[in-house]
């Protein structure tokens, strides 16, 4: 592990870089660049509480001026007399596109990283890697318009075969009689997977490309099987690199804008079934909404802001404990 | 040996950048009419200067059109037109980031106040320079004829009634078969100035079949949501069975099927006369040159389409930049003209009325172009 | 199949190191028996479409190989012609979409392109006519997009390093890589209203192409950061400690050992920060408008001067003044635009990494 106590250093073993070897006074070149660096962690302390505090402040207005339960009601009409918005269906909706782009964008990432890595031919790697990386070239307007147009439109066969042999999962479940048009979270899931498949990818590749090379030939030479070695070799050393990745990966899930308010048909209700059309996410009612909001308007989007922006915390903060248990085990 | 490789890499970069600064540029032809003061054929009086205005998408048509007239007759002239909404142009205008703003609703109490103390010395004013009729939309195999009245559109939208040979639709057009379909009703999911003027129109013509307060948001369940006009338009061209609605000259724009509107005194379709007819009705308000009409959205007088929203172009009359000042006013009086309103049927908006033209007229010569 | 010979049983059996392979002409066959198989039960069943077919046969196909292999050769073998399946699946998965979006684009986009449309700019060009270019918002994004990454990379690389080789586990290092991850949450229209309001309004100063880039800077540095911590986490310890151990200072060290060990997988990052931020349109939407001239200066503000245009917003505009009218020159436009952009950062990628390769310490 890269980041294990190295001998000779002194009093942070846990930093790779280790901080003097000869215990001698840190030297001047030394103290500045800590100095800058520092700074630049710091940048970002401040700008994240600067946001945080905007947040804050421009949507306690609005909170105040709200007359019902912002955690559960449903619809959104902050401008109206009197005041009635809530997160309730935001939520839902923004935890659902994102888990299903999750679901669906790992495992393949994590399968093209080692396919680049250990299947493909060595020669091919490197534009192997740099095609994938081409999905991240796609801007978020191109991907809702794709999916808008293209992929909403073709996904009908595979709704209405979910809901023939799958229909018992409920979330599969379509009930509404006519055509399908599939602007529903579940192709909003679909479209967010393929735009975070990049990200999670060509991390997860560098990470298991530098898997020691003798560990990785210490597993073929007792004879196992290509997936064994994977397996015992590279997956543990990655864990955290992947996990990391991921991490990245639902960042960009939760807070995509552009591409979910042209794929979702919004509609502000809580709803189980997955391909059924409607729904609508933190991002996207942000977008929507922007344009004609008035003063208790603006601030109820910002306090939906602000709501994702707790969301964000507490799924990383669920997934530094993950983390954390896979570095100590 | 690095440092070569270094070297070589940076002239390459500034190579790059050279080339590329070289290798394009904006048009250059320059325009008839030449830049300065100078008239032409058009009439218009051009003025310099670089304009930016936001605000309603309703008239995003009617503005690339009258920028494009514009710049070419005046080669001083850049002006851009940034759709992001009404609500977007009244507060961006209100925080002196624009000049100039297009809204579908007037400036209204705390706005006001808050507009005059941006134009001080001056006031705010709006100033109305285009009508735009809203067409209710469908598409519906084997019919290219369709009539709805007021109730039917509301309990449409309410999804209330949910086939197309409805009892209720098949009375209201005689000698229409109408198949077995559902109605898919599409609303607009963003707010916009369209949504608020067809709900004032619903709410005012039947109450009962449209119970919802209008609002640029829209109110009721159900139905599927279009993100903007284009989702609007390509959700209403894919679907057989579907309706939606949409400012008129995006559906002449897509060559849409529009219904005609039928008020109690048979079905009236979108042109010059039945809407002049409606907004000959409405009530102008002239408050020193700020002029915002109230439109009668109940109206059932036979020939007229009532459900139409006009778009006011909201600026100072003093207390803008002077260049600034001198272009906005230079534009506006082009918008106002006849050349400028000529321009309007053809993209499927309707001119102002003669009458309210002169009124329109005269409040833009007060401003102080200075 | 029936020429597959199965050892003659001796008696103790005996763990051997070599198994029964399956003989190579065992998996084509496989492959046109459950071809076969599916269409008898298409025809059977009276299922239909193509992507159905592809995906039960793919799905047939993975059931038999694996359940042959288990038979012939072990269950080891089993599970890992299984794994190499997924894993040659998931590759497929990966081009699929990407081969699906570049051909729709191509497809709608190439019609347009041309020496005019890739020089010109739309001033003075009527945007429901033919005709006009690109260029300025070519420009634009360009601009916009190195000058976030001028002060994302230094600043996002620091951050780093300061993660990795001064930090550790103090409170202060796990904070900042805590909100580091919290960052890639803030959609990208909070980003552009935060910069509108503290940059324009508060700070009074107007929308331009900098504003834009200041929210483009925002989206970008959690990406920076997050991926160069684990490129330089990668980094073998010896050769730190071999550095050290030479007498080289520390923060030498990590500048001329450290960052260019890890220089490749660091392009990387940069190069998906840019990615991310070259095809963001909302924030600019926000805080650098529409505008049609050519312009270099990305501090010209939009009151007085002429401010930048770029291909996100350009997309956006040719768009909505389409209406969903496909044949109108708006919507080609569009789509030449969205073309360009794809493959200007497929250049940009691939220079950023031409130059990461020409910059790699060797061994």
């Amino acid at each position: 592990m890269s980041d294990q106590p190295t001998p000779g250093t002194s009093t942070t073993p846990d930093v790779p870089g280790g901080s003097d070897v000869s215990g001698a006074a840190v030297r001047p070149g030394d103290r500045v660049f800590r100095g800058i660096s520092f700074a630049a962690g710091a940048t970002v302390l401040v700008t994240m509480a600067a946001i945080a505090a905007f947040l804050i402040y421009k949507s306690i207005p609005a909170l105040r001026a709200n007359t019902v339960n912002f955690l559960t009601f449903q619809q959104w009409f902050p401008d109206k007399q009197p005041s009635m918005f809530g997160i309730g269906a935001l939520l839902y909706f923004t935890l659902v596109t994102s888990l299903l782009a999750m679901v669906m964008a790992v495992p393949v990432a994590i399968g093209i990283a080692l396919y680049i890595t250990y299947y493909a031919p060595r020669r091919a790697s490197q534009s192997l890697g740099y095609f994938v990386d081409l999905l991240a070239a796609v801007p978020s307007i191109v991907y809702g318009l794709w999916g808008f147009a293209f992929l909403a439109r073709n996904m009908t066969g595979l709704t209405l075969w979910l809901d023939k042999w799958f229909g018992w999962t409920v979330i599969f479940n379509y009930q509404p009689t006519n055509e399908p048009n599939n602007l529903s979270p579940f192709t909003a899931g679909v479209v967010l997977a393929i735009m975070i498949l990049p990200i999670i990818s060509s991390i997860s590749r560098e990470v298991f490309r530098q898997v020691p090379r003798d560990q990785v030939e210490a597993a073929l030479a007792l004879g196992a099987t290509r997936w064994e070695m994977i397996r015992t070799a590279v997956l543990p050393f990655g864990r955290a690199g992947v996990t990391s990745a991921s991490i990245l990966g639902v960042g960009r899930a939760l807070g995509e804008t552009l591409a979910v308010t042209l794929v979702l048909s919004s509609v502000y209700e809580v709803n189980l079934h997955v391909t059924e059309s409607g729904g609508v996410t933190f991002a996207s009612n942000i977008a929507l909404k922007y344009g004609e909001a008035g003063e208790i308007g603006t601030g109820a989007l910002i306090a939906s802001g602000l709501c994702l922006f707790i969301i964000t915390l507490a799924v990383n903060f669920t997934a530094g404990l993950i983390i954390r248990r896979q570095r100590v085990a | 040996m690095k440092l070569q490789r270094q070297g070589l890499l940076v002239a390459g970069v500034a190579a790059g950048a050279l080339a590329l600064s070289a290798c394009g540029s904006d048009n250059t032809t320059t325009p008839s009419g030449g830049g300065g003061t100078s008239s032409n054929a058009a009439g218009i009086t051009c003025a310099d200067g670089q304009l930016s205005a936001v605000g309603s998408s309703a008239q995003k048509t009617a503005y690339t059109a009258w920028i494009a007239e514009y710049e070419k007759a005046c080669g001083g002239a850049s002006i851009n037109y940034d759709p992001q909404g009404s609500g977007n142009g009244r507060t961006q205008f209100v925080q002196k980031q624009v000049p100039l703003a297009g809204s579908d609703s007037a400036l209204k109490e705390q706005q006001k106040t808050d507009a005059d103390t941006r134009c001080a010395p001056g006031k705010a004013v709006d100033l109305p320079t285009v009508l735009t009729p809203i067409a209710i939309v469908y598409n519906l195999q084997g019919v290219d004829k369709l009539t709805l009245t007021p109730t039917l559109i509301g309990k449409i939208f309410d999804n209330k009634i949910t086939k197309w040979n409805d009892p209720a639709i098949v009375a209201a057009n005689s000698g229409v078969t109408l198949p077995d379909k559902s109605i898919t009703s599409i609303h607009r999911s963003s707010d916009s100035g369209t949504t608020d003027n067809l709900t004032k129109f619903l709410a005012a013509q039947d109450p009962a079949a449209w119970p919802y307060e209008p609002a640029p948001a829209w109110p009721a369940k159900g139905g599927q949501g279009a993100s903007n006009s284009a989702a609007m338009v390509q959700g209403v061209k894919g679907a057989d069975g579907a309706i939606g609605y949409v400012d008129n000259p995006d559906a002449v724009k897509n060559t849409l099927e529009a219904a005609a509107i039928d008020t109690g005194s048979g079905a009236v379709e979108i042109n010059k006369d039945s809407v002049g007819k409606a907004i000959a009705k409405a009530e102008l308000t002239d408050n020193a040159g700020d002029l915002v009409f109230k439109i009668k959205y109940d109206l059932k007088e036979p020939g007229a389409y009532p459900a139409i929203l006009a778009t006011y172009q909201i600026t100072c009359t003093q207390g803008l930049p002077a260049e600034q000042a001198k272009l906005v006013k230079s534009f506006l009086a082009y918008q106002i003209s006849d050349a400028g309103q000529a321009k309007l049927p053809e993209i499927g908006y309707v001119p102002l009325p003669v009458e309210l033209q002169s009124k329109v007229k005269s409040s833009i010569d007060s401003l102080s172009g200075a | 199949m029936t020429t597959l010979e199965r050892p003659a049983p001796t008696a103790p059996p005996r763990a051997t190191l070599s198994g029964q392979k399956l003989p190579l002409y065992a998996l084509p066959l496989l492959v046109v028996g459950v071809v076969v198989v599916t269409l008898l039960l298409f025809a059977l069943t009276g299922f239909a479409g193509a992507a159905g077919f592809v995906v039960v046969t793919g799905l047939l196909y993975t059931a038999a190989q694996t359940a042959l292999s288990f038979w012939v050769e072990g269950r080891r073998q089993a599970v890992d012609r299984l794994c190499t399946t997924l894993v040659y699946l998931a590759f497929l998965l990966a081009v699929l979409p990407l081969v699906l979006i570049t051909w729709y684009t191509v497809r709608q986009g190439i019609g347009v392109l041309s020496r005019e449309f890739l020089t010109t700019s739309m001033f003075r060009v009527d945007p429901e006519q033919p005709g006009g270019g690109i260029y300025h918002a070519i420009v634009g994004t360009l601009i916009q997009s190195l000058l976030a990454t001028a002060i994302a990379a230094p600043l996002g690389i620091l951050a780093a390093i300061y993660l990795v080789e001064y930090g550790g586990r103090r409170p202060f290092a796990r904070a900042v890589s805590f909100f580091v991850d919290v960052m890639t949450g803030v959609p990208s229209i909070v980003a552009g209203l935060f910069v509108f309001t503290t940059w324009i309004l508060i700070l009074g100063f107007q929308k331009s192409g900098f504003a834009g880039s200041l929210a483009l800077f925002i989206l970008m540095l959690p990406i920076v950061i997050r991926s160069t911590e684990e490129m330089l986490k990668l980094v073998p310890a010896d050769l730190r400690e071999a550095s050290y151990a030479l007498g080289v200072p520390k923060w030498r060290t990590i500048l001329k050992i450290v960052l260019p060990t890890a220089l490749a997988g660091i392009v990387t990052g940069v190069m998906l920060g840019v990615a991310r931020i070259a095809g963001e349109t909302a924030p600019l939407l926000l805080l650098v408008g529409l505008n049609q001239k050519v312009e270099y200066n990305p501090f010209a503000g939009r009151i007085d001067q002429n401010p930048q245009a770029s291909l996100p917003t350009l997309i956006y505009e040719q768009f909505g003044i389409a209406v969903g009218n496909t044949e109108a020159p708006a919507f080609q436009r569009a789509w030449g635009a969205a073309l360009v952009l794809i493959i200007i950062i497929g250049l940009l990628n691939a220079t950023a990494r031409l130059i990461a390769r020409f910059a790699r310490v060797r061994g």
